[in-house]
């Protein structure tokens, strides 16, 4: 299983925060997942959003490869300072 | 006291650069960048401001892009506070001070250490206007700062 994070505006149009998924190989099948739910998912998770996402809380891509027990996080790009 | 502090309370800017310049003969030079809350923003009046983080990872990210300012330049202190949570119009939003010999190497880390905090770091603003409360969005002119870095 793997944990999966929301923050700030993708927290809020999700409605949800964290929920745990089943493994996949990658974040690009995990992103495939999330859009199939459809709704505000597949708008959210759609090929013209600015994303970023990070696995355990290393920036990181599509490409980057799961495993058991990982921590997902999805969210927009980064606003501080 | 550690390198990077993230807290919802305020900050003492002076305790800071204190703490990088005393009992250290060998700095000259303590550069402070302080980002500020300002009143307004694209054009309209903010009246209050929320800041989100996502904890561990910020840290982390921080403690990643101190790692490359010291390989980059020969530092003998640096400091990161961010605040998050509720802030007001004036409040201070983040402090990175930085000590060296010379002023040069202080200067240069010091823009380098926000102008990657800009674009690495996972914080966002939320802020309350007129209108109700709204996302802040990223700004291009930051990812070109982060970029002269290259």
């Amino acid at each position: 299983m793997i944990k999966v994070l929301y923050f700030a505006r993708l927290r809020e149009e999700l409605n949800t925060g964290s929920e745990t998924m089943d493994t996949v190989p990658d974040l690009r099948s995990l992103i495939i997942d999330l859009r199939a739910r459809g709704g505000r998912w597949a708008d959210v998770f759609g090929d013209d959003q600015l994303i970023m996402m990070s696995v355990n809380q290393e920036m990181a891509d599509p490409e980057t490869s799961l495993a058991d027990g990982d921590e997902v996080a999805f969210f927009p790009p980064v606003t501080g300072g | 006291m550690n390198r990077i502090q993230i807290q919802t309370e305020p900050f003492d800017v002076t305790a800071i650069q204190n703490e990088l310049r005393m009992n250290n003969p060998s700095v000259g030079a303590v550069v402070t960048f302080l980002g500020l809350m300002r009143d307004m923003n694209e054009g309209d009046r903010v009246s209050t401001m929320y800041l989100e983080h996502y904890p561990g990872m910020t840290e982390k990210a921080l403690q990643e892009i101190l790692d490359e300012a010291d390989r980059r330049w020969d530092l003998l202190g640096v400091r990161v506070v961010h605040r998050v949570g509720e802030l007001m119009p004036t409040d201070a939003i983040v402090l990175v001070a930085v000590a060296s010999t010379h002023r040069g190497e202080a200067f240069r880390a010091c823009e380098f250490v926000i102008d990657f905090l800009k674009t690495r770091a996972p914080f966002w603003k939320k802020e309350r206007t007129g209108d109700g409360d709204r996302w802040v969005n990223a700004r291009h002119s930051d990812s070109d700062a982060e970029k002269r870095w290259e």
